[in-house]
């Protein structure tokens, strides 16, 4: 197959149905940036490590950057976009503002859908549990550690905890 | 004036917008009919450029053009000296700054050579594959020692060696207070380089609008300023025709400014040629060649002590690593220089260093910039003392601590920002009591017999899983090390604020921001001047649109400089408010009182004015304004200080380490530090976390492994470890408040103080946990890693203690 000879994809992004026609080689990542100017997905490192681009892939966290766009025909995709409610901030949101769990902010995308995940998984962890959790997403701003009270307050406020 | 938001811990104005994907960085600006540039770079350290055919590429379908040094005529010159060299006596230095595009010769890998301009950026890196570049190799020297060694290759020919600079700076006189010294030790000190791995790479995007003639430059810098006037200047346009915005920017971190990047000269340039708009996102595996690197230096030091543990004097001579150029001139080295002394009365002192060029990445200050080094050196020295001397490690601290009463102290020596260093204020006991008392410091006594090396670890505190045979033998030790941190230098940043007719308020500065929280910090500054919330403040910050003049952000110095500046504008805007609701309400200023929005008259409820009919009464459009005043409730003000505000601190740490495995796990972590008045602990502490967080991956995770020949093997996030959560322990953080006398608000800063001592920390208390394990330990090689502690504990324990790491 030609690498550049388009091809036809659908997929939902927070609910909404897009089609497009896209490079095979085109990246989930650039998809959702260039392509439906969801630049709320970063992209920090394009080698799957830094987690910044992470987002949901049919329920499950994703490295976007580590997944060709035509990979995800038929999916639905949650992004960062995605996640406020009607009513304001998602409680993960609200709990990163609150613990001051971002600086620069450019990692933060891609740790709350992961956290999402986590949470859903797992809605009451420990601490260990959450830097575990977070261990697959780089920051080098906060040191982490007002990232994981956020988690575990939003844990609390989603009602993890008794 | 009321302080109702400084010192509070209020939540970041600008939160929201990053916390749902809105906040719009570089790489997020979209313009239709973007081109997308990728660069050539050199795949060798050192080498002759004969030739670059790029006929193969520009035959691609979807390549606009092909760009080398040639096709820039007389656009090609090397950057400016950002910095020049502080004028110390006897001084040998030589500029040579990096260049857009190589011409004659490659210095380090990754260097660029040409630049692919396509329709993606998909293509322009086919293309990239597809130029022929014809270089010729060249021994390269990657070494910092080799670099200055008879016969080395030389990468400036013209200089005849590798020789950037030379300088000695001393104070009393070293060798005389040597010769009665009760104890003279010696070592040798190794410090690495590694690279700021900020979040987001580096980034440039440029529009020419030939019809306005502006052009606008997004770019992922700390210095949205300097960059608008260089690039004026360099492409012959008025500064009002260029806008240069620095929006959101992910990690700053010292690296993102550096004027001028080969990419930021040439993008403006392209998308100027060619009509269109051009972006150029750096990529991770590119940012290991093409963005800055620090902290490479060599050191042999020696300390005089009298037979108490006073220090009589120190002598430091050291290599410093600049990388195939110098555009920083003498920063970093003159920071260690002075950095070193710390808080400590140091009567005589010799420091002479030598920088070298070598064929590698170039290098400019990273969060600490050069500090760590100092620190690291003079904190080692110390506890090696300790130890001849029978001493305590927080007592021979103590002992040398300069009194309460001793500021301003003069250093006698010169400061990066070429003034005298001079310390402005500081207290630094009781940082160092408090530190004890938080970490549980026990005082150095007799090396308990019964057990296998420092306090055993104790059964269980990893949790039920914890107590195998292996967690019992993990051997704890304690450390704590202090430092200051020379923040908050000149030149000046301004501030412009105005009320609008919403009684809103709109604070302009020049400073970019990387996650700081200016927009909060500086919020919180006007609000309390002017009687508003922090969220009326609204905060516009990185776009030279919107202010004319400042420098940026870097040496720890927003909150300092322009923070007095906001400062200064809102007191001068609070008075026009005043002055104008007292002609409105016809009662003298003294009996106004400005809260919530609205300037009320103390004892009439009834009579008052909001901010926001105020403003438009001060803008009004018939009738006049009286002679010799200005329209409007606005004021723009700036702050020079004379010098830098001295922040310090103290951190302690217990560690435990596994003697088998060498794997080193932090326990617990304590900061207790002094950056004067604090504008939002909240934010002090994401800072000092964060600065934390990066000084443990500088001392036990972040290595560049770089081999003799200037060729990097792991220029990538799975080899070049950063610190995760699992990495990282909760910190606990404690402020002792000396506020500086040298600005009004008594603020010192506070963006890099995390980061400079945690090697120092680290190599001490990991001595501390292997004293009786491996007796004699010494750590004098940064980064530590558990393979090198592995090493270095086998060789100890074989009778080798003496060499070092």
């Amino acid at each position: 197959m030609d690498a550049t000879q388009a091809v036809a994809i659908r997929v939902t992004v927070n609910g909404e149905r897009y089609e497009r026609s896209v490079e095979p080689r085109l990246l989930l990542s650039d998809f959702l940036r260039q392509e439906l100017s969801l630049s709320g997905t970063h992209v920090g490192c394009e080698h799957g490590v830094c987690g910044a681009c992470t987002i949901l892939l049919d329920g499950q966290p994703v490295r976007a950057c580590l997944v060709f766009a035509v990979q995800a025909d038929g999916s639905s995709i949650g992004t960062v976009e995605g996640l406020e409610r009607d009513d304001g901030l998602h409680p993960l949101q609200a709990a990163f503002k609150e613990a001051h769990g971002l600086q620069c902010g450019f990692c933060t995308p891609g740790i709350l859908m992961t956290m999402v995940a986590f949470l859903d998984e797992v809605p009451d962890p420990t601490e260990l549990q959450v830097r575990e959790a977070l261990s697959g997403n780089l920051c080098r701003c906060t040191g982490y550690q007002k990232i994981v009270e956020a988690v575990e307050a939003a844990a609390a406020d989603l009602g993890g905890s008794p | 004036m009321s302080s109702r938001y400084f010192g509070a811990r209020i939540r970041r104005n600008e939160d929201e917008s990053l916390l749902t994907g809105r906040a719009t960085f570089v790489d997020d600006v979209q313009i239709p009919g973007t081109l997308h540039a990728a660069f050539v770079r050199s795949d060798l350290a050192h080498g002759h450029l004969r030739g670059v055919d790029a006929a193969a590429a520009l035959e691609r379908p979807g390549v606009i053009g092909v760009f080398t040094a040639a096709d820039l005529g007389e656009y090609w010159q090397p950057g400016p000296l950002l910095v020049p060299p502080a004028p110390i006596e006897g001084l040998t230095f030589h500029a040579r700054t990096q260049v857009p595009l190589a011409r004659e010769k490659v210095r380090h890998v990754g260097e660029p050579i040409a630049v692919v301009v396509a329709e993606s950026r998909y293509v322009a890196e086919d293309a990239v594959e597809d130029v022929i570049v014809d270089l010729e190799p060249l021994d390269a020297v990657a070494d910092l020692r080799a670099a200055l060694a008879e016969g080395a290759p030389v990468i400036h020919e013209e200089l005849g060696s590798n020789l950037a600079a030379h300088a000695v700076q001393t104070k009393g006189d070293y060798d005389a207070a040597r010769a009665t010294a009760g104890l003279v030790l010696g070592r040798d000190f190794t410090y690495d380089r590694g690279v700021s791995a900020a979040m987001e790479n580096r980034g440039v995007l440029a529009q020419w609008d030939e019809r306005s003639g502006q052009l606008t430059v997004w770019d992922t810098t700390q210095a949205p300023i300097p960059i608008r006037n260089g690039l004026a200047s360099m492409l012959g346009l008025s500064e009002s025709q260029v806008r240069v915005v620095a929006p959101f920017i992910g990690g700053g971190f010292g690296p993102k400014i550096m004027m001028f990047y080969p990419d930021e000269v040439l993008i403006p340039w392209i998308s100027m040629r060619l009509g269109r708009p051009v972006k150029w996102i750096e990529d991770r595996f590119e940012n290991f060649f093409s963005t800055t690197q620090e902290r490479g230096q060599l050191h042999e030091a020696e300390i005089a002590l009298s037979s108490d543990g006073r220090i009589l004097g120190v002598k430091d001579m050291f290599l410093h690593d600049t990388g195939a150029y110098n555009p920083y001139g003498l920063t970093l080295p003159i920071n260690t220089q002075c950095t070193l002394l710390g808080p400590y009365n140091v009567p005589n002192y010799y420091s002479e260093f030598r920088v070298a060029f070598t064929n590698r990445p170039i290098v400019t200050p990273i969060r600490g910039a050069g500090r760590q080094q100092g620190v690291f050196i003079m904190e080692r020295l110390l506890d090696l003392a300790a130890r001849e001397l029978g001493l305590d490690r927080a007592e021979i601290r103590r002992r040398n601590f300069l009194s309460p009463d001793a500021f301003p102290h003069d250093h006698e020596i010169l400061f990066q920002d070429f003034a005298p260093l001079v310390y402005d204020s500081g207290d630094y006991e009781p940082a160092l009591d408090r530190a004890m008392e938080l970490i549980g410091y026990e005082p150095d006594g007799p090396v308990p017999s019964e057990s296998g090396g420092g306090s055993p670890a104790e059964d269980g505190t990893d949790g039920e899983d914890g107590k195998g045979p292996s967690r019992r033998e993990r051997l704890r030790g304690t450390g704590i090390v202090s430092y200051i941190e020379g923040t908050g230098i000149g030149p000046y940043e301004g501030a412009r604020v105005r009320v609008e007719a919403s009684g809103k308020v709109c604070l302009v500065t020049g400073v970019g921001t990387q996650g700081q929280g200016h927009f909060t910090s500086f919020a919180q500054i006007v609000a309390d001047q002017l009687g508003v919330g922090v969220t009326d403040v609204r905060v516009v910050t990185g776009d030279t649109r919107e202010f004319h003049w400042g420098t940026g952000t870097f040496a720890s110095r927003g909150a300092v400089v322009a923070g007095n500046a906001c400062h200064a504008a809102a007191v001068a805007v609070r008075e026009k408010i005043l002055g104008k609701a007292s002609e409105i309400l016809e009662v003298a200023e003294e009996d106004l009182k400005l809260t919530e929005g609205v300037v009320r008259v103390q004892g009439a409820p009834d009579l008052s004015i909001g901010l926001g009919e105020l403003a438009l009464r001060s803008n009004p459009l018939r009738g006049a304004v009286e002679p010799g005043t200005e329209p409007g409730l606005e004021a723009t003000a700036y702050f020079g200080p004379r010098r830098g505000a001295t922040a310090s601190g103290v951190h302690a740490m217990v560690v435990s380490v596994d003697p088998e495995t060498a794997m080193v796990e932090i326990e617990r972590y304590v900061v207790v530090h002094d950056c004067g008045r604090v504008i939002n602990p909240l934010i002090v502490e994401g800072q000092i976390h964060g600065g934390v967080a990066h000084g443990i991956g500088n001392a036990f995770y972040e290595e560049l492994d770089c081999d003799s020949e200037g060729q990097l093997h792991n220029a990538s996030f799975m080899d070049y470890l950063l610190p995760t959560a699992t990495d990282v322990p909760p910190i606990r953080t404690a402020h002792i408040e000396t506020p500086s006398p040298l600005n009004p608000l008594g603020i010192k800063g506070v963006g890099e103080a995390g980061a400079i001592p945690v090697a120092a920390l680290f190599a001490q208390a990991v001595e501390d946990a292997l004293k009786e394990w491996a007796p004699g330990l010494e750590v004098r090689d940064i980064p530590l890693s558990p393979n090198r502690l592995f090493a270095l504990i086998e060789k100890t324990r074989a009778g080798g203690g003496e060499e070092g790491a």
